[in-house]
Formats: C-alpha cells, sequence, structure tokens
C-alpha cells in the first residue's frame, strides 16, 4: 500500500521493545490455535485487515500487530489470556482506539485483543442507580440507554460517540463536567476482568467501598496493563431539571483566570468551567458558529444546573462576579439551543483545529489553577520559539490543559519539533507543581518524560506492581514506563 | 505493652521502618488510635505511630486543595477549612478520640454525604508514603486531576496501614454548603423506607443523604424523638432558597407528607448519622459495617436481626447496613451470610479480640486473587513488617 512519504519516516520514530522472533516464527500455528478458541471471524489475520488496528487517536505512530482477535463473550477472552499466557505471547487490549497518549498501539509480536464485540448493556438498576455493561459499549451508549428514565453516565469525553467504557475505565477519562461529577474512578462500582493468567474475577458490585484493598481504583487509569475488562458496572445519575451555560469574554488570560478564582472562592462550583485562548476561540468560531467573542482574548463557558429559577440566580451570582473583571462582553444563553450552540464550539474543538492543521498533537497537562496565566504566557513564547501554532483549551476549574500544537505531518522536522514542543509543556506543568497527564494516559506518548514526575523508586515500586498482575510483563507491556526499564524487565522474564 | 515509637519527622519513620525490615520485626501501625478496635487485632512487639507527624503544609482554598502530614487531628483540618467555608466533601465520622487525617485516608472511612459525592478515597488528590523497604514514595500530586501512572491514592487509602506508612496526603476540598435542609418521612419499615430513599435519590434535585433510622435509634436523638417511630431522611446541601425549594419539590413527590428540619436541626441529625449514635453497642457486643446494593439494605437488617437479635440503621439510601449484635461467631456468620447473599461486603468495626481473630474480619477473596493480593502486599512490604494480620490472618 502506497503511504505519504511522512508517515514512513514517522512510524520509524517511535521506538519498540525487540519482538520476540519465536513468536513471529510461530505466527501461524498461533493464528490457527486463535481459530480453534473463537469463531471464525473472531479472528483477523491478513495484512490488510490488520491496518485498522495498526494505530490509535495518536495516529503518528502505527505498528501492524501480529494478529487481532475480537472475543464475543468473557470465556473467550480467559481462553485467549490463558493461551497466550502458556505461550508468552504480549497482549495489547483495545476499545475504539481513541487514545490519544498511543495506549492501544500494538506491538509486531502482539495479539490485540479488541473489545468491540462486547457492546450489550446487560442490567440496569433504576432502584439502585447503576448499569452493567461490556466493556465494548460506547461511552454514550450508556446514557442512550438510561435517559429515556431520565438518567445519564455522568463522565463526558468529547470522544463520547466512539470510545468505550472499557477504555475510558482503562484511562480513568474526564470530561467537561467532571468538575461537579467527578472522572470515571468515582462513577464506578464493579468489573469483571481477566487477569494476565486468564483467570475471570468480579471486582466491587453495586455497593459503594468493598473491603479490602482497592483494585477498581487502582484497575482504574491502568492502561491496559494489569488486566482485560469485560465488564463494568457505573452509577447511573438522575440529570437534573436543567442546565444553562453563558459565556464571558475577557482582555487577557490574567483576568480571565482571576475571574475564575473568584468564582470558586465565591462558593459556587458550576457544573463545567471551561476556558478558551484567542486562537482556540477563533478556530471554533468558524467551525460552529456559536457566536463566540472573536474581538477576545480569552473565554469562559460556564455552566449551571437546577430549576429555571435557580439557573437564573446562580448565572446572575456569576455575572455580577465577571462584572468585577472587566468583561468584553457576556452572554447568558436563553435557550436549551443555544446552550448547546455553545457546547457545540467547544466540543467539536479538535475538529475546528483539525481545519486549520490537518495535524497537531494534543497536550493534556495539569496545572495548579493559580499559575494559569504564567503557563499560558509561557506556552505562547515557547511556540514563537518552535515556530509552531498553539491553540488552548482548558478545564478551568480543575487545572487540565489542553494545548493543541499544530505542525505538518509530511514534515518530519515540524513533527519532531511539536513532539519536543509538548514535552516542554509537559515538563513545565509537572515544574509548576501539576502533572503530565489529567486525562489521556501516559501510553507511548509520555512514558519517557515519567522521570520527570517520579523517581527511580516511585517507578520501581509501581512496576512491581504491574509484576503482581503480570509476572511475565505479558500485558500492554511497551507503555507508561520509560521504555529502557521496561524492556529490560520483560526480557529477564523469557 | 508494646514499644511506641512516634517520630516526628518522615526520615524518622523511613529510618524505624528500614531498622524493623532489617530486624523482620513486625510493626503495629497507627496514628493516635482511634481505630485500632477495627478488623484483627496485630501482634507486634513495636507501635509506629503517625501521630506526631502535624501541621497543614499547604491550603489553597481557591484550588479548592489542602494537604497536611498524616498525625495532623481532622478537626484542626475541619477548623481550617471552616474559616473559608469549605469542608472535607466525604463527611468522616468523628469516632470519639483525636482521630488523625492519616488515620482517616487509612481506612476511607466515609459518612452520609458519600452516597452523593464520593468516599475518602475519591478526593486524594495525593500521598507521600513509606514503604517496607523503607523508601519514600509519592502518588498523585496537588491538582485536581492526575492520571499519570498506576493510582497509589486510590490502593492505599482503605489499605489499613498494610502497605505502606502514609505521611502526608492531599485532599480536595469543597465549599461548604450555605444551608442544610432535612425532609423527614416517619412511620416507614425499612423496606418502604428504602423504596422513597431510592426515589429522593433518583430524583433531580441532587439528595446528599439518604438514610433511616428504626424507632429506637429515632427515640435516642434530640431533633427526631418527637416522631416515636421509624423515619426515613432525605438531606439537601445548597444555597439556602434551592435547600426551601427542593424540600418541597421532594416532599410533593414522595406522597406530600413528612416534616422538614430546619437547618440547625439538620445539621445536627446528620452528626448523630454519621457518628453512629442511632447504635449505642454495649461494651461486650460487635459492630459491623455492611455496604450492599441500597435495595438489599432492608433485607440484611431483617435477616441479621432474626438471626442473632442484632439491631442497625441504614445510610447511603439503604446501602450502608450498620449493626451491633453479640459478639458471637454465630452472630459474625449470620452478618457475613447476609452481606454475602446480598453479594456485598462487610467489615467488623468492633468486638472482642476473641471474635477478632477467629473469623474473616472482611471477605476472604477468591484464590486467584488472593494471589495478587499476597504479590501487592510482597510488592510494597516484603518482609511483612507492616500491620501483619490487620486485613487477613495470612498476609
Ligand atoms: C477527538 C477526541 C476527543 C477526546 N476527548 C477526550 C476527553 O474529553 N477526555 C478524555 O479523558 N479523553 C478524551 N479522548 C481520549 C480517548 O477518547 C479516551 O482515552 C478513551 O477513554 C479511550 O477509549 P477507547 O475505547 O478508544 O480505548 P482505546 O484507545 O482502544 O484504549 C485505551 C487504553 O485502554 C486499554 N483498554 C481499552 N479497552 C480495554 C479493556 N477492555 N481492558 C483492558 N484494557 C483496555 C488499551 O490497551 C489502551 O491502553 C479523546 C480522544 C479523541 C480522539
Amino acid at each position: 500500500m502506497p503511504r505519504p512519504a511522512g508517515e514512513i519516516i514517522l512510524t520509524n520514530m517511535i521506538n519498540q521493545p525487540e519482538p520476540k522472533a519465536e513468536i513471529l516464527a510461530r505466527r501461524d500455528t498461533i493464528v490457527a490455535a486463535f481459530r480453534g478458541m473463537l469463531p471464525p471471524e473472531a479472528v483477523i489475520a491478513e495484512p490488510i485487515r490488520l491496518r485498522p488496528y495498526e494505530t490509535d487517536g495518536l495516529s503518528a505512530y502505527r505498528q501492524p500487530p501480529l494478529a487481532v482477535v475480537l472475543p464475543e463473550t468473557t470465556e473467550q477472552v480467559a481462553a485467549v489470556m490463558r493461551y497466550c499466557h502458556a505461550e508468552g505471547i504480549r497482549v495489547v487490549p483495545r476499545g475504539a482506539g481513541t487514545s490519544l497518549s498511543g495506549g492501544a498501539l500494538p506491538m509486531a509480536d502482539a495479539v490485540v485483543v479488541g473489545l468491540m464485540k462486547m457492546n450489550r448493556i446487560l442490567d440496569i438498576d433504576y432502584a439502585d442507580r447503576c448499569a452493567t455493561v461490556q466493556a465494548g459499549v460506547t461511552n454514550i451508549g450508556i446514557t442512550d440507554a438510561v435517559q429515556g428514565r431520565g438518567f445519564f453516565y455522568a463522565p463526558d469525553p468529547s470522544s463520547q460517540l466512539a470510545c468505550m467504557i472499557g477504555g475510558n475505565v482503562n484511562m480513568n477519562s474526564g470530561g467537561a463536567h467532571c468538575l461537579k461529577y467527578g472522572v470515571t474512578a468515582n462513577n464506578l462500582l464493579g468489573l469483571k476482568i481477566v487477569t494476565a493468567e486468564g483467570d475471570v474475577l468480579n471486582i466491587g458490585g453495586r455497593h459503594l467501598d468493598a473491603a479490602g484493598y482497592d483494585w477498581l481504583g487502582l484497575l482504574t487509569g491502568s492502561e491496559g496493563q494489569l488486566a482485560v475488562i469485560t465488564e463494568v458496572t457505573v452509577r447511573i445519575l438522575r440529570s437534573p431539571e436543567g442546565a444553562r451555560a453563558m459565556l464571558a469574554a475577557f482582555r487577557s488570560n490574567e483576568i480571565a483566570g482571576a475571574c475564575v478564582d473568584s468564582i470558586i472562592s465565591s462558593g459556587i462550583i458550576p457544573v463545567a468551567l471551561e476556558f478558551m485562548d484567542r486562537p482556540a476561540i477563533h478556530a471554533c468560531e468558524d467551525f460552529a458558529h456559536a457566536g463566540y467573542p472573536l474581538d477576545a482574548e480569552a473565554m469562559l463557558i460556564i455552566e449551571v444546573e437546577g430549576s429555571s429559577e435557580e439557573q437564573d440566580a446562580l448565572l446572575a451570582r456569576i455575572r455580577a462576579i465577571c462584572e468585577q473583571h472587566d468583561p468584553i462582553s457576556m452572554k447568558v444563553s436563553q435557550s436549551a439551543e443555544e446552550s448547546l450552540a455553545i457546547w457545540k464550539g467547544r466540543k467539536g474543538a479538535f475538529g475546528a483545529i483539525g481545519r486549520i492543521s490537518p495535524d497537531y498533537l494534543c497536550m493534556d497537562g495539569v496545572i495548579p489553577t493559580s499559575r494559569l496565566p504564567e503557563v499560558l504566557r509561557r506556552i505562547g513564547e515557547m511556540g514563537d520559539v518552535y515556530g509552531l501554532k498553539v491553540a488552548n483549551i482548558f478545564h478551568a476549574g480543575d487545572g487540565n490543559l489542553h494545548p493543541l500544537i499544530m505542525f505538518d505531518a509530511n514534515d518530519p522536522e515540524s513533527f519532531r519539533k511539536a513532539e519536543q514542543f509538548g514535552a516542554d509543556i509537559l515538563k513545565l506543568c509537572v515544574e509548576m507543581g501539576g502533572c503530565l497527564t489529567g486525562e489521556h494516559g501516559v501510553g507511548v506518548e509520555k512514558r519517557d518524560l515519567m522521570p520527570v514526575q517520579f523517581k527511580a523508586e516511585e517507578l520501581e515500586q509501581q512496576r512491581r506492581i504491574k509484576t503482581a498482575f503480570d509476572p511475565d510483563w505479558l500485558l500492554n507491556p511497551n507503555k507508561v514506563f520509560p521504555l529502557a526499564a521496561s524492556s529490560e524487565r520483560s526480557a529477564r522474564t523469557h | 505493652m508494646s514499644d511506641l515509637l512516634a517520630p516526628t519527622d518522615e526520615d524518622a519513620i523511613a529510618a524505624a521502618i528500614r531498622r524493623a525490615g532489617t530486624a523482620r520485626e513486625p510493626l503495629a501501625v497507627g496514628g493516635n488510635g482511634t481505630k485500632s478496635a477495627m478488623l484483627r487485632p496485630v501482634q507486634a512487639a513495636r507501635s509506629l505511630s503517625t501521630g506526631n507527624l502535624t501541621g497543614i503544609t499547604l491550603y489553597s482554598p481557591k484550588e479548592l486543595i489542602i494537604s497536611a502530614r498524616a498525625g495532623t487531628p481532622l478537626s484542626e483540618i475541619e477548623a481550617t477549612l471552616n474559616e473559608q467555608g469549605q469542608h472535607v466533601i466525604a463527611e468522616p465520622p468523628d469516632p470519639g478520640g483525636p482521630q488523625t487525617i492519616g488515620g482517616v485516608v487509612a481506612t476511607n472511612l466515609s459518612g452520609p454525604r458519600r452516597v452523593a459525592w464520593g468516599a475518602m478515597r475519591d478526593h486524594l488528590l495525593g500521598l507521600r508514603a513509606v514503604n517496607g523497604h523503607g523508601q519514600v514514595i509519592h502518588s498523585g500530586g496537588r491538582v485536581l486531576k492526575n492520571v499519570t501512572g498506576l493510582d497509589l491514592c486510590k490502593l492505599l487509602a482503605g489499605s489499613h496501614g498494610t502497605l505502606a506508612v502514609i505521611t502526608e496526603v492531599t485532599l480536595k476540598v469543597l465549599p461548604a454548603p450555605e444551608a442544610v435542609g432535612t425532609l423527614v418521612l416517619p412511620g416507614l419499615d425499612a423496606a418502604d423506607g428504602v423504596s422513597s430513599l431510592s426515589a429522593a435519590l433518583g430524583s433531580p434535585y441532587s439528595v446528599s443523604a439518604a438514610a433511616w433510622l428504626p424507632a429506637d435509634a429515632t427515640d435516642r436523638i434530640p431533633m427526631l424523638s418527637a416522631f416515636h417511630g421509624p423515619v426515613a431522611l432525605v438531606r439537601i446541601e445548597e444555597f439556602a432558597p434551592s435547600v426551601a425549594y427542593r424540600m418541597r419539590k421532594l416532599r410533593d413527590e414522595l406522597g406530600g407528607r413528612g416534616e422538614i428540619l430546619d437547618d440547625a436541626a439538620s445539621r445536627s441529625v446528620w452528626h448523630a448519622i454519621r457518628d453512629r449514635e442511632p447504635l449505642v453497642p454495649m461494651t461486650d457486643e460487635a459492630v459491623w459495617r455492611v455496604s450492599v446494593r441500597p435495595s438489599a439494605g432492608a433485607q440484611v437488617l431483617r435477616s441479621v436481626g432474626d438471626a442473632c437479635g442484632a439491631r442497625g440503621y441504614l445510610d447511603w439510601g439503604g446501602g450502608l447496613v450498620s449493626l451491633a449484635g453479640p459478639a458471637t461467631a454465630a452472630a459474625h456468620e449470620a452478618v457475613q451470610m447476609a452481606a454475602r447473599d446480598a453479594g456485598g461486603s462487610w467489615m467488623l468495626m468492633q468486638g472482642s479480640e476473641t471474635l477478632r481473630v477467629a473469623v474473616d474480619v472482611i471477605p476472604p477473596e477468591p484464590e486467584p486473587l488472593a494471589r495478587i493480593t499476597q504479590r501487592v502486599k510482597a510488592a510494597f512490604d516484603p518482609h511483612g513488617i507492616l500491620n501483619p494480620g490487620r486485613l487477613y490472618a495470612s498476609l
């Protein structure tokens, strides 16, 4: 297959551990074994049909796997895992493949275990306010199944039409409304998992705070490195009576940041508090025509919930606070449609940036909210040095920054600079007292930056926990930890 | 009487652990010991306390975070937050004694608000701890979102000092509500009470707590004694006009009856529920905390009561059953069976030493998981010196 020249070069840039030659050599036997334990259409081995699985949302990195299996039941997953454990075959679990950190990137000697066929809602329990679904149900699929009764599943990543709950659990995904409702970890009750050794285990259930070690909490955000998740029990919540958004536009990032502080200090926690800088405002407005203020340097989207009187009261208080920060303009949505339009701009931000620059890296650092103006200024300066454009979108209430770095994938030098620029931003986040990733995960993208945030003993402690779950380092082993150390670890066990 | 080590800094904690590791001498790890009656007793010649590791190290109200050394009394943290109109979200119970923030986190005990707003572990943003190697490790940080690496905060919260000694924690905090209101629905038995609590928690009004108390418990709480019978209780915490509005709406939707308690009465009633006051165990009785799906709570209460005469009440919409009864193996078996039948979990909170060493104080794990548990324990504490036996006899 012909490919754009740039892509081939980029593919070579991501280092992978040495594939196990004996596994590559036994590919046909391995595929035949899978065919013996799974329905015929559930095993994919033809190179052309492996292509859709060779990358994820971080599409600059590509690597076709040894094979792909698409089990339909937990028992089939367990059979695959037992076989892989016995044979020493590496496994990369996969949901929808929307990871922005390369979390689902395959390895040449690994089998991808895709959960997309496990897409059934198993049980909805309104009295206990929870739903049990298979790992391949999409995030929006849960809300769709319960909204007829006025309920919803709270974490709402922008990718919610595509991404799957198993992926959300493994990345501990967040969304625009997590300021009030929390991230995935705060909305889970139970899991069914298959261990690296092929045992099926139930973790938690429909109750809160099971005694014993918090396996539910540890597995959440474990990036496919501890177990394969096949079922998830989530909390579902009753939707509020209503919700309404407002926009406030400001003359500088500093002023908008100060306004965020004032809102939080007033005792009001809006359900969402989103920040966009000038480049982001322009890109999103061109795309969504949401009525964003093009004369502003920074803009806040603020959403409140409750009855219409409660919304009026809260929005009046927030408006009064914004007034003290010399706003250029404010606009309170007057209808559900206007609120939707306001959100359409924000939720379509990645698409909008994609129209200006077909290639961009979406970063995901977190900073203490008090450092916002300083960090945005420094990101701007770095962009000038690298000669790359950057737009900033930011969950302002919780300090989760999403700088979108625009580059040209046909120019390897431009990609290299973008990667470097991204790494510099993340280092800055850590320097400011923050962290490398707030919701996208470490994956392959940030694994080599881990020593910026963790000391050697701390990384070693985390590796020992992985080893406790996966003694042979077969589950998604090329992620999260700096490569040199994990290669050594996988090599040692075989 | 065991020998007590109570260092004033983290380095000294680490040194004590390294010495204990070299000598293969187990340590009974704790804060101020207010929860030492929980779970299994630890057999150790020495105790290591974080009680002298005190002080708030960072408080940034605008960023909704507070950090404190593990031995800082919870009361000090609450008082500091209160000055800025903020609070600890999970509303941890007060065991009666100077409990430390480290102990509250290490036991992951949360109060009534847990049903709506999450447990202690949900708001633990970061920690520092010393593992069984004597190494200081940190996890998380001081920011509200963080998915960098494995979440050791969640793993160590609720690990009861068996994996590492927590030396400092950072919590997310929130503005305390301006006003509180409680709807009291009198005269409902446990099953009907839970149905009403479910309806309330499934309403659009952001109920922040939902409990059911039997008649004898109601009699014991001054603000409720006038009801002379069992009550279901639903709390709203919001700005004052919203509390008034939502209380009215809830009363209408739950059958148009029930009485509304004002702010002061509400606060005192929910403190009592938080602190387990509806349950007055006799000194020789055992106390259990059973966590089940809310709709099974009433059944657990009934079957344990029938089997051994234990009494109890329901919080978390029916999902948390607090029980007091005879400290016998038979009563414990009844609790275990009821919890297991409902697919839930149990914890022995108090009991005679004989009972505590003889029974499973928390549910045993299936073999493949128990194997992982052993390996994770070894990954933190290779010599098994930190609170051996506290959770499981073999760990
Ligand atoms: C346009 C766009 C917008 C996005 N917006 C957000 C956002 O707002 N917030 C946010 O948090 N993220 C966002 N993301 C990132 C991504 O959608 C999330 O990380 C998501 O949770 C990934 O789900 P997935 O099903 O695609 O998982 P995948 O990408 O397939 O996998 C993600 C990781 O989980 C592992 N995994 C997946 N399923 C399982 C399983 N069943 N068992 C074990 N391991 C498994 C994989 O090995 C991999 O490490 C966005 C991505 C895109 C492309």
